[in-house]
């Protein structure tokens, strides 16, 4: 801990646009400068898990496209029947807006985190940890539906099996990202809610000194997911 | 282009990140076993992989008895070939290079090279091995699971991965190896970020990315690579455990067995190579790249010259990253595909000689007229230039569709395969092994061992795999565990291939030797000083040598120049460690 001196304060002026980046890059010490080391390790992390879910929705769009079969019409099955009318994608429109009502939430909690004001940001938190769940629990009662109607992984009653296989597969890998996301998150509200990141207290994964960024780097994940949703859902669904 | 390199003394910027401090062990424990050290990590990494190797090492050797003397040995079933085939290859590609060159040299070098404290997050580091060891655990476990391991063939190829008539399709033999890979892969990813963000932001004051070594070029770009192509390797095996275990059809088509007809139906065996080979065709550069950046770093000190075109080889470290992601489809020539698809594949792999052909003309001419010293690293990076330009120029025969086509699945591809993948990196490996030892353990291995160990290992291969090439010529296909009586193959390839058996016991054997050499030089070696070789890089110029936690003492090093100042004219002597200051040498320029 010898040395303190923080850019803002010696570095001469950068470069502006592409000849900033050229220079950022030429530079020493970090290639991007003014982002903590959490931060673009988040950054990398999605840039690989993009892969994983490009290549589940490139796989599902081969079986799909490959399939001899009909695929089962999505309109008709995830369709709700509610006051004896039948309303296509009701269930997945709630959900799809719960989620994305979230990341709304999250990036209030961010704004609020860096303003210190902490009874905010863990309400905030919490709220967004929520709507997380209740969109899991959203998810849950779908696959009960879809179970009970006879949909299995290795078939259903209406056409191509993989129909369900791919359904299962890629709403329960997402499942699983939001629901680590929502124990994440109730983890940074209660180290919020403690003063973790006013008093420095350690990680317990990183062993690194917290701070407020802590809830943007959460916050990056948190949209990520978000995000990965609004594709699942337009191939999935609207396909 | 803005000149923002800083040049000399007065233009190196203050640090813009303050020292976070480290965790610092309080048991023997969390020194020596749970440590969040990179550098204990980095030798756990180390022993796990060579330990596993050495298993891959006996089961090539169940698989040449069994090649050599065919009939003479009983317990060797075909099944049981198979179940060799499958995990020498699986364990030498993934657990064993992979690991070792990203999980072995990347935790050791980065830091040191870059001149950090340690990786930007120990204690996923530390989770990273342990992941990384269950997932070993994983897969020996499968040796002991009812019906072994799984036979697949290390591609595990559906439908037949996962079928009754492959060993370990029905049983736990498939389940356990994907499961072992899906593990891998997240211990892999936690490592991997680690890496990325140690070059990218961890770097000490003036070690601009043009100064850095080209083994921490290599890692770091393999490190990239592998983020991005071991995903698709991922979903693979996920939907294939599903195939196997929940009976979806995603690889599997109607298949009729054994007059029954099969749950599956629909599913794509192709898309499983795709996504194999996505990931396959990168996973060969994620091995290649380290051994080419560690390679140029020992040629120059070796050769005590500055690597020549430093900017062309960090570009073709980075271009040979990039484009090895779209030739994956050469490996499926007969899989069956539109001719213009084949085409564009031969096209983008042919273009992949270029950089690499720049990368060896510039070993070459770092060697040309340099004060070469015949050193153990030095002999073993040598060898790696000739085996990997041998191994190379076969790519170029396989990557041509009308070439490939009679060749595949002949003992040609095995002999170009372990020409470029197996023997290329493993010399580098060892040399890496010579060069490093010294820091790692403060002692010298034996030159007399060593010398033995080189010749043994360089010309064993040779007797190995090139007459490998031989027997693919004339029509001997791979994975058969017999040949039996084949019209169309002579006489000659049995007795050929009994002496590449006889020859394989041997290199093996030779093996021994430089394990003994690394237990016994551990006490007896000769004491190696702080800078043995009279190396430039960070890693030698660390107050203690093993570098003790938090490598470099009080103070941080700060960098002045490239990596490669040596035998600089007007010098006092002939190498500038990276921390001199002083405008002399190639500072301005890097």
């Amino acid at each position: 801990m010898s040395e303190t001196t923080m850019t803002n304060t010696t570095a001469p002026a950068r470069p502006d646009g592409l000849r900033g980046i050229a220079a950022d890059w030429a530079s020493d010490q970090r290639a991007f400068k003014n982002v903590s080391w959490g931060k673009a390790m988040m950054w990398i992390f999605l840039l690989s898990d993009t892969f994983i879910f490009g290549t589940f929705l490139l796989s599902y769009m081969t079986a799909r496209m490959s399939t001899r079969v009909p695929w089962p019409n999505p309109s008709e099955v995830f369709g709700l029947h509610v006051g004896g009318v039948s309303v296509p994608l009701l269930l997945i429109a709630i959900m799809t807006f719960v989620l994305i009502s979230s990341s709304g939430t999250m990036a209030l909690a961010v704004n609020y985190g860096y303003r210190r004001d902490r009874r905010k940001t863990v309400l905030l938190l919490l709220l967004t940890a929520a709507l997380g769940a209740t969109f899991v629990g959203m998810q849950a009662f779908e696959w009960t539906k879809l179970i009970s109607e006879g949909v299995r992984p290795w078939g259903n009653p209406w056409g191509a099996a993989q129909f369900g296989s791919t359904f299962f597969m890629i709403t329960g890998f997402h499942g699983t990202h939001v629901t680590i996301g929502v124990i994440f998150l109730i983890i940074v509200a209660r180290k919020v809610w403690r003063g973790d990141y006013d008093t420095g207290a350690r990680g317990f994964f990183t062993s690194r000194r917290g701070n407020y960024e802590s809830v943007e780097v959460m916050g990056l994940y948190w949209h990520f997911v978000d995000l990965v949703w609004v594709f699942i859902f337009a191939f999935f669904y609207l396909w | 282009m803005v000149d923002v390199t800083p040049g000399s003394v007065d233009t190196i910027p203050p640090a813009e990140v303050p020292e976070v401090e480290l965790y610092h062990p309080h048991s023997w424990w969390t020194t020596y076993v749970f440590s969040q050290d990179a550098k204990v990590i980095a030798i756990q990494y180390s022993c796990t992989a060579i330990a596993i190797g050495m298993v891959a090492l006996v089961l090539s050797w169940l698989m040449r008895l069994q090649l050599g003397f065919p009939g003479t040995f009983d317990f060797i079933t075909p099944e049981a070939y198979y179940q060799f085939i499958t995990m020498h290859g699986m364990i030498m590609v993934i657990y064993l290079l992979t690991a070792l060159f990203l999980g072995g040299f990347g935790n050791y070098l980065i830091p040191l090279m870059v001149g950090a404290r340690d990786m930007v997050f120990p204690y996923v580091n530390m989770l990273s091995y342990w992941i990384y060891l269950l997932a070993v655990l994983v897969l020996v476990a499968s040796f002991f699971a009812p019906g072994g391991p799984t036979g697949a063939g290390w591609t595990l190829y559906p439908p037949q991965a996962i079928m009754a008539g492959t060993p370990g399709g029905q049983d736990l033999g498939i389940v356990l190896m994907l499961f072992s890979l899906v593990l891998f892969i997240i211990g892999f990813t936690m490592g991997g970020l680690n890496y990325v963000v140690t070059v990218l932001q961890g770097r000490t004051r003036g070690m601009t990315l043009m100064r850095m070594p080209l083994t921490v070029w290599g890692i770091f770009t393999a490190t990239v690579m592998a983020l991005l192509a071991f995903p698709a390797l991922f979903v693979a095996c996920v939907m294939m455990l599903f195939d196997r275990l929940l009976e979806t059809s995603f690889f599997m088509p109607a298949i009729v067995e054994m007059g029954e007809q099969l749950q599956h139906e629909g599913g794509s065996p192709i898309l499983f190579q795709h996504l194999f080979w996505f990931f396959g065709h990168p996973e060969v550069y994620i091995v290649a790249l380290p051994a080419f950046g560690i390679v140029s770093d020992l040629i120059s000190t070796h050769a005590r010259k500055n690597i020549f075109g430093y900017r062309m080889m960090v570009w073709a470290i980075v271009g040979i990253g990039a484009l090895s992601f779209i030739v994956w489809a050469h490996h499926m020539y007969v899989s069956g595909m539109h001719p213009y698809f084949g085409f564009f594949f031969a096209t983008t792999t042919l273009i992949i000689a270029i950089p690499t052909a720049i990368k060896v003309y510039n070993w070459i001419l770092t060697l040309w007229r340099g004060d070469i010293h015949l050193t153990n690293p030095m002999l073993f990076a040598l060898a790696f230039i000739v085996t990997f330009v041998n191994g190379g120029l076969t790519g170029l025969f396989l990557g041509n569709v009308v070439v490939d086509v009679p060749l595949s699945d002949t003992m040609f591809v095995v002999a170009h395969f372990h020409m470029v993948m197996g023997v290329a990196p493993i010399l580098v490996i060892f040399g890496a092994i010579y060069h490093w030892y010294p820091k790692i353990t403060g002692r010298m291995l034996n030159e007399g061992l060593g010398q033995f160990h080189f010749w043994a290992t360089f010309l064993g291969a040779y007797l190995i795999f090139f007459p490998m090439h031989y027997l693919g010529l004339m029509g001997v296909p791979r994975r058969y565990n017999e040949l039996g009586e084949m019209g169309l193959i002579a006489d000659s390839a049995h007795q050929l291939n009994a002496f590449i058996s006889i020859m394989a016991f041997i290199v093996g054997f030779a093996q021994l030797v430089f394990l003994f050499n690394l237990l016994w030089s551990i006490r007896h070696g000769k004491d190696a000083g702080g800078n043995p070789w009279r190396a430039t890089t960070l890693e030698w110029q660390t107050p203690e040598t093993p570098p003790a936690h938090g490598n470099f003492g009080k103070e941080l090093p700060i960098v002045y120049r490239w990596a490669y100042d040596y035998s600089v004219p007007g010098a006092k002597q002939d190498f500038l460690p990276q921390n001199e200051p002083g405008d002399y040498g190639q500072a301005k320029g890097h």
